[in-house]
This record gives structure tokens, sequence and C-alpha cells, in this order.
């Protein structure tokens, strides 16, 4: 599956890990949340990236104490108009400060990437046939935002809760 | 009233943009109707029984002229001359090609308007009273918190897919009008204890097949910690609320089975945690919101004009219409003025394009360029000087809008029923209207007093019959429209949900039976007694007998 990393189409390092494979002594690997719950003692011992996706009524809290271990978390999208995950992925970086990556995987369409960004995914499981021109497309089509989110919590104080969006997403391409 | 600046325009103006691209990957068929639905639904576009129906924002009611008449425009040019104000003060173009519905929305933002959020599963079109900044009994302007809320609730990235649709709704007045105790969140506005004023917040209220009253979750919350703490109510609903079935998805159900207090847990909990982040509300983000409402320049004037006094001497006519189609307003030698949609012969709520472009004159002359949508379906010019009352009367009688109807039996709040729904099981509309005829006799109708008659013509209730005095649902019955009745409900803050007084009736014998309650009523009323106080003292039994004697079993 094409992988969008901050506007960019990327090969995607890490491999999905069925319950029931083995789980690879090396390279970045994401498990289910029963399966890091199972092993998990192992599995802090292991050197390379680890991820865990959560289903969608799996919530941040139930790994908010083990997200020193988890560089990446995948937070699906069972249907796109299920929203649960966009409450979660704040609550992972706005409530406990997750600061590794975190993938909206699922019923990802290019009509929700912007809302993505806004509440913190910066990397999306995108249909065959996306292109990163749709990216910038999607992303920047509305470039005002009325209300704080994740993608721009960290800033001063407001003085008004409206703001023009540009600088944001020119620097999430930049970076990207 | 609100006027947009150059940011608010370009959200709107890209807005239109996105959608075009929208309609258009739906033209090209790379995107498949149910791939299309969640995305027109965003944008107030439903699919109906013969035609695509576009619903218009207008946020909690206030429109200016010029908006007025653009959708006067609209409704001409591109649908067929006339639109529906709804009880959610919206307005509906019932006849718009999928084709042309980018075009339309690049005519709305030319002034300021969209149909951002009028349906789909996220925060709606934020409600409020019809009255605002004119009221004499407000404590605040409520139109000033409703744009706060719309601004924070428009493309919320967190809450566009919700579990269900979610209605907000605000008063600052004691004596309700915005049905607040029926919406998601009510919002009510209060003196806390030291006097500074905020907000009550009430959560789950609703009507649909599961009528609820809200409940307070928390009594007083402080103007700058509003957006946090429904922002928090928000997110435990996007997370609690149930997605396996439409029909226990709306935030009353989790109120339901989690209880008032346990989701008040839910929600102060992760309030404490956001109360104090960036969605505090700077005190210069709320003074410049309300200096948009400044009042308009009214004069210094007697309290009682005398040339209304004269009027209403000679006219009588006039006199009533004075009574019951003008409201006290809080500036002395002022009225607020309701305009009547509901002609004896009209469907509820509906006016012409033409009707569109007199009012938007009128209001240019008699009150500050400015009108109300009331979620009654009525139209209300907020600011219109004593002294002028009868001039305008002449001319809103010649456009026939100045039925003296309000609050009465007439003013029926009614659906768009099967003549025009997908989801209707029965019509409203000539029901309204054979009421109306069978009710023409204006005396009577002002003998009867306050009477709500609200029709619904599927159980979805947008037509509130819930909290109609009289409510009329429209139910299938092997294939036929019948009409269930309920009595005693009320939308205010006495709000009450009616409650069913027996078998349905026949589409022939509906009018028949609203007329035997009312008469009844009419037997039984003690001095100055409302219908609702009658029902009230002596509940659904003698009602009951009337209509149905000793048959009620027999025709169930």
């Amino acid at each position: 599956m094409p992988l969008l990393k901050q506007g960019k189409l990327i090969e995607d390092p890490w491999i999905h890990i069925p319950d029931e494979v083995a789980i690879p002594a090396s390279g970045p690997a994401i498990i289910s949340l029963i399966r890091w719950r199972a092993e998990r003692d192992a599995l802090v011992e292991r050197e390379d990236p680890l991820g865990v996706r959560l289903t969608a009524d799996q919530t941040a809290g139930e790994v908010a104490d083990d997200l020193d271990h988890l560089d990446l978390i995948a937070l699906a999208f069972p249907v796109y108009t299920d929203g649960r995950a966009y409450s979660n992925a704040r609550r992972l970086r706005e409530r406990y400060g997750f600061k590794g990556e975190l993938r909206a995987i699922g019923n990802v369409l290019r009509d929700q990437y912007l809302f993505m960004q806004r509440c913190g995914f910066d990397t999306l499981e995108v249909k065959e046939g996306e292109t990163e021109e749709d990216w910038r497309h999607a992303v920047g089509a509305i470039s005002v935002a009325y209300q704080p989110a994740t993608d721009d919590s960290t800033t001063e104080p407001a003085q008004s809760l409206r703001q023009r969006r540009q600088a944001a997403s020119f620097k999430m391409t930049a970076s990207g | 009233m609100y006027r947009y600046d150059e940011i608010d325009r370009e959200l709107v103006n890209e807005r239109v943009e996105q959608f075009r691209d929208q309609v258009a990957r739906r033209l090209s068929g790379e995107l498949s109707e149910d791939e299309f639905k969640p995305l027109r639904l965003m944008n107030g576009l439903y699919l109906q029984l013969h035609a695509y129906m576009l619903r218009i924002a207008i946020p909690y009611g206030v429109i200016s002229s010029p908006q007025l008449r653009k959708l006067a425009h609209i409704a001409r040019t591109y649908d067929r001359g006339y639109g529906h104000f709804t009880t959610r003060q919206c307005l509906q173009l019932n006849w718009p090609k999928l084709e042309e519905v980018p075009d339309i929305l690049t005519e709305l933002a030319e002034v300021d308007m969209h149909a951002i959020q009028t349906s789909g599963n996220s925060i709606r079109n934020t409600t409020a009273d019809q009255y605002g900044g004119a009221a004499a009994d407000e404590i605040d302007d409520s139109r000033i918190w409703a744009e706060i809320i719309r601004q924070w609730s428009t493309l919320h990235p967190e809450f566009s897919f919700l579990p269900r649709k979610f209605k907000i709704a605000v008063t600052a007045s004691p004596g309700d009008r915005a049905a607040i105790r029926f919406h998601d969140i009510g919002i009510i506005m209060r003196h806390g204890v030291d006097g500074e004023l905020g907000f009550e917040i009430m959560v789950g209220g609703g009507q649909g097949r599961t009528p609820m009253i809200a409940q307070t979750i928390r009594e007083f919350v402080p103007q700058r910690h509003l957006l946090s703490y429904i922002e928090a109510i928000l997110r435990i609903y996007n997370l609690m609320g149930r997605r396996d079935n439409k029909y226990k998805a709306r935030i009353k159900i989790l109120v339901h089975s989690l209880g008032v207090a346990e989701l008040k847990t839910l929600v102060e909990d992760e309030w404490e945690l956001i109360k104090d982040g960036p969605l505090e509300l700077p005190a210069d983000e709320i003074e410049r919101i309300r200096s948009h409402f400044a009042p308009p320049a009214l004069e210094t004037l007697p309290a009682d004009s005398p040339e209304l006094a004269a009027s209403r001497a000679a006219d009588k006519d006039f006199a009533l219409w004075v009574d019951t189609n003008t409201a006290a307003h809080k500036q002395p030698g002022y009225a607020i003025v309701n305009l009547s949609l509901k002609p004896e012969d009209g469907a509820p709520g509906d006016l012409t394009s033409d009707q569109m472009d007199a009012v938007a004159d009128l209001a240019e002359t008699y009150s500050f360029d400015e009108i109300r949508a009331a979620h009654e379906q009525n139209l209300v010019f907020a600011h219109v000087k004593q002294s002028e009352l009868h001039e305008l009367w002449v001319e809103l009688r010649e456009l026939g809008l100045a039925t003296p109807n309000i609050g009465l039996i007439s003013d029926i709040i009614a659906c768009p029923g099967l003549d025009y729904c997908a989801l209707a099981n029965a019509r409203s509309i000539p029901v309204a209207q054979r009421i109306n005829k069978r009710f023409a006799d204006l005396n009577r109708q002002h003998d009867l007093g306050e009477l709500r008659l609200k029709i619904s013509g599927c159980i979805n209730a947008c037509g509130h019959h819930h909290v109609g005095h009289i409510g009329i649902l429209g139910v299938d019955r092997k294939g036929e429209e019948y009409y269930q009745i309920t009595l005693g409900g009320s939308p205010s803050d006495d709000a009450a949900i009616g409650t069913i007084i027996g078998p349905s009736f026949s589409s022939d014998a509906v009018v028949d039976a609203v007329e035997i309650i009312v008469e009844t009523y009419v037997e039984l009323r003690q001095d100055g007694e409302r219908f609702l106080d009658t029902f009230r003292r002596l509940g659904l039994e003698p009602f009951k007998q009337k209509l149905y004697g000793g048959a009620v079993d027999a025709a169930a």
C-alpha cells in the first residue's frame, strides 16, 4: 500500500505483522494491541522500531503507558465516516505527548487528508493511484482554520481563534 | 450582524472550489454515489424523493437584505421560484440540479453565505433566539455566542465524522424561543454567583424516534471556557457515541445509557486538561465578535407611540395584528415584528422569490436591512419603530405576510413530508392546509389562544410533533397515510414531550379529531387557561373520552 509521509509518496519501511505470523527479529514492525500486550515483556527488549495498530474502538488511553516503547501508532478508519481516530490522534499528541509516527490506516480518502493532518497524523496509507499532487491539493484546499487543533496547539496564545494555515501546511511539505 | 472579512471569505470560497472538484469527480464517475454521499452531505446536499435538495445555512437565523435578494435570485434562476424555511433557521431549495450546485454555492459565497454543515454527521448550523439583540427579556445577545460557536465548529477537523448529526442552540432569555432543551447541546446564558455572565450547558435533548429533554451537565461555565467545555463534550461523544445503529447514535442515547452524572465526570476530566489551552477564548476575540452585533442606530423615543395608539384605535384588524405578531423590544418606541409564513393556503415556511425580494426591500426601509428566520418557520424584523408599524402592516398584508396568527393554531410547524421527502410516511403540508381552512375564522383562532400545533410526516420528527401542544405524526398503515396525535408537548422553558392520545386517524378523519380536541378544551378551560394549561390540569382522559368514546379498544 502506498504511504504518504508529509506530502511525499515513499516506500513504506514498516511492515504490518498479522497476529498469526511471527514477529521478525529485525526491521520496523507494526503489530496489534493484543499482540503487544501478550508479548510486551519480550518486545520491549527488541531493538528495531516497533509500532502498534489500534482498531477504531481501542482508545489512546490503552497505550498511554506504553508510549516510551513505541515508535509508531497506527489508528484505523474501518470506514471513513468513522471519526473516532481523529479524537484518539489528538489525545495521543496533546494529552499523552506522543512524539512518534502517527499513521492513518484503513479507508483513507483524500477528502480527509486535511482533517487528519490537523489532528496530528503524519503518515497515511493511501489508495493505489493517489498522487502527491492530490495530497497537496487536498491539504491546501482550505487555508483558513477557525479553531486550534493538534497542528497548531503549540503556538503562542492566540489573539483570535481564526488563523490562516498556509504557513503550517508549507512547513509540513517543506520538512517532508 | 457578523460581517465577513477576508479570512472568512477565503474559507467559503475555498470550500466552494473544493466542492466543485468533488462534484466533478462524481459526474466523471471517479467517485461512486456511496463515496460522494458523505461529501455532498457536508455541503447540505440531499437526494430526496424527486430531486436533490440543497439546505442553505442562515447562521442563527440572521440574514441581510442583500443576502435575501440573492436567495430570491438563486431560487428563481436555479430552482422553481421559492424556498422553504426550516425549523433550524435554514433555507431549503427543493429542485436544484447537481451540476449547478457549485454555481449556486459560488453565488452564495458572493454574499458571504454557504451550505457548510447543514447536513451530515457534523456539528450543524448553530441556532439561536430569533429575537437576539432586540428582546426585552434577554440578558445578553445570543447571536454573539452562536457566532463564536459557528466559527469554532466550521470544518472542525476532529468532529466532521461524528456518530450522528449534532445540533447546538443558544438562548440568552429566560423565555426560551430556540427550543434549546431539544438540542444535543442547549446553552442558556446565566449570571454566575458573583454576577459574571456565563452559560448553563444542557446536553442530550432531541426529538426523532426517541424524544428526550436535555439535562443540565454544568450549571455555570465562564465565557472564556465555553468552547473548551463543548469541545470536551464533543470529544467524549465522538469516542463513545454508538456507531452500530444510527437510531441509537445521537448523544441523547449516550446520556441515557451513562446517566448525566457519569457523562459529566468523563467530560470534565477531559475539560480540566484542555480548558486553559489554546481554546480559551481571548477577551479580544469576544470583543471583536461582539462589535459586529453592536445595536443599530436606534432613536430615543417615547415608550408609547402616539401614532401607534391612533392607528390601533382606528383599525381593529391592525390592532389584532399588533397584539398577535409583534413582541416587546428592549428599546422604548420599538417593536419586534413577526412575518407570518403561514397563510391560509400556503405551505408552512415557504416564500416565493418575489416575496423574498419584497421582504428584503421592507427590511431595508423598516428594520436596518436585516431579517431573522425563526425556528417556527416565520420571519422577523427585529427593530421596527412603533410609529411605522401601520405602514409596514399595510405592505406586509399586500404580500400575504401579515396573517395575525403567530402562536395560534394555524401557526403550524410542518416538515416537507411525503410531498418532497424520501423518509416520509405521510404528507404534512396538505394536513396543515386543511387544518388552516377548518380554523380559518380568525376570531375563533384568537378565542382559542396560544396553541402550538406541529406536524411531522415521519418518526424523524422534523416537524417537531413531540413538542406540539397538539402534535401530529404521519404513519404508514398498510400503505395508507394515517396520523397519530399527541397532546401536551412544549418546546420552551416548560419543556415537555407530548403523550399519544390513542389510535391513529385516517387523513380524512384527522382534522375532525383536532377539532374535537380543541372543542373539548373550550368546554373545559378555566379563566385564562391556555390549551396546554388545561391539558396539564386534566390530563389526557377527558380528551380521549371525547375523541374515542368507549371505542378506543375497537379502533386500535
